[in-house]
């Protein structure tokens, strides 16, 4: 089946079996390894993109479900220039990584967390909102304090 | 982790959904936000030959004031019901538990409608469902017919739905005011319920169940002993007449004493 869709701002589409899941239309066929996969059973977010502008698990959709939606992965984020947004620049200022596996995934909730909290987050809020993703390095303190720096309250 | 090979549709319409459910018969699966079908399709637990997505159909997503109710579109997601000022006022119970399943990438996905067609005794919002005494829309060739709440869970995974119909709503009798609570007990964020509870009071009480057998259910004895004005006492029989599942979070006896204890919990917060 064709899909068409658009990914980081440029137009895409391919043939794919409607059986591709998402995550791996964005790696194998569109070359996006930035996404990652960590569990396959939707419980570590490690798959986490924008959906229409919503954090989604790039797992737990179809490929094909996708035609005609806009999606930003982790590689749409920085700007055209190669300035890292800010999410990515508070990441790295406050060791928000060690490994970096889940980081693409963390990055990507939190975007989406701050944008749907625009009168600003608490420590709790940041907690639960990033509860769909999982750090295997345990690092959800500085995790914590990254996004804190970017969507906290006041 | 690949699903089996399937056929894919998309159905414009609600209408469009029942006559490819009408062609394919049991072969069809609808495929509403995927977070209960994709998983179980990966494990190919589930091989539907034809999936049928009801994603595109804008018009079943809305909230709606009905007059004597709330009237929510099957395809409302999660996240659409968690942040509804008019659930806010005239549903809290339902708008609270929304924001308790799963996780915010979930609740961008999953929907009210496949959440309630997919029948899981452990999901949360059957139980929000059943307290405030709801019901569904079903859809098919035949016409539209509204199930209760009560009459539409039937067995594990299991519910009144024939195969050839379509949640289209789901109606909410307006409780505002009414004394609420939903106590979920799991270990870890994100987790499903060990066991859940939920309460509503006012007039017609009503207490439904998470986890506590085959299906999503309304607990009788603990109902009586609130009309009787027995207050958290009526509790102490949460645990009688239920079948609860045995798994490594937890044996028969711990979930009939988490019962106890959530529901005893669940009835002080909402009369506080
Ligand atoms: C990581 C993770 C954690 C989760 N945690 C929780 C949790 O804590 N609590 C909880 O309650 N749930 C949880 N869920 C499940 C989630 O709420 C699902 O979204 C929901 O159960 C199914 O809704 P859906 O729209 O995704 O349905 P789908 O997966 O698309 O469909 C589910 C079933 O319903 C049928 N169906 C869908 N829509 C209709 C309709 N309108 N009419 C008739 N049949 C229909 C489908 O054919 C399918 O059989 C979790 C899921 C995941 C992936
Ligand atoms: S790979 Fe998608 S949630 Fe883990
Ligand atoms: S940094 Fe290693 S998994 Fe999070």
């Amino acid at each position: 089946m064709e899909v068409s869709v658009t990914v980081n701002g440029k137009h895409r589409s391919a043939d794919v079996e409607p059986r591709t899941l998402l995550v791996h239309f964005l790696r194998d066929t569109l070359g996006l390894t930035g996404t990652n996969v960590g569990c396959d059973t939707s419980s570590c977010g490690a798959c986490t993109i924008h959906f229409n502008g919503e954090s989604a698990k790039s797992c737990t959709m179809f490929a094909v479900q996708a035609d005609g939606a806009e999606i930003t992965t982790i590689e749409g984020l920085a700007s055209e220039a190669g300035e890292m947004h800010p999410m990515q620049q508070a990441f790295m200022d406050c060791h928000g990584l060690q490994c970096g596996y889940c980081t693409p995934g963390m990055v990507m909730a939190a975007t989406s967390l701050v944008a749907e909290n625009p009168g600003g987050l608490d420590e709790a809020g940041v907690r639960e909102g990033l509860e769909g993703n999982l750090c295997r390095c345990t690092g959800y303190h500085n995790i914590v304090k990254a996004v804190l720096s970017v969507g906290g309250a006041g | 982790m690949i699903p089996a090979a399937f056929d894919y549709q998309v159905a414009d319409s609600a209408d469009a959904a029942i006559a490819a459910l009408a062609e394919h018969g049991d072969d069809a699966k609808l495929l509403a936000g995927g977070h209960s079908l994709i998983p179980l399709m990966r494990f190919r637990l589930a091989t539907p030959g034809v999936v049928v997505d009801i994603g595109r159909i804008s018009d079943l997503s809305y909230i709606n004031d009905g007059g004597d109710h709330v009237a929510i579109g099957a395809m409302t997601t999660h996240r659409a019901l968690e942040t509804s000022e008019l659930l806010a006022v005239e549903a809290p119970l339902l708008r609270h538990v929304a924001g308790q399943v799963g996780d915010p990438q979930v609740r961008h996905r999953g929907t009210l409608g496949g959440s309630l067609a997919h029948g899981d005794p452990a999901s949360d919002l059957p139980a929000a469902l059943l307290a405030h005494g709801g019901s569904v829309v079903a859809r098919s060739p035949g016409g539209e017919r509204e199930i209760a709440a009560t009459d539409f869970f039937t067995g594990f995974l299991e519910t009144a739905l024939g195969a050839d119909e379509i949640i289209t709503e789901i109606r909410i009798p307006k409780a505002a005011g009414v004394g609420w609570s939903y106590q979920k007990f799991n270990r870890r964020a994100q987790d499903w319920a060990i066991v859940g509870a939920a309460v509503m009071l006012g007039d017609d009480p009503k207490v439904a169940l998470v986890n506590m057998g085959s299906a999503p259910m309304r607990h009788g004895g603990v109902e009586a002993g609130l009309a009787g004005g027995g207050g958290t006492d009526a509790a102490a029989v949460a645990g009688d007449d239920t079948d609860p599942p045995e798994d490594l979070n937890a044996d028969v006896e711990y979930r009939k004493h988490l019962a106890r204890v959530l529901v005893g919990r669940g009835i002080a917060e909402a009369s506080g």
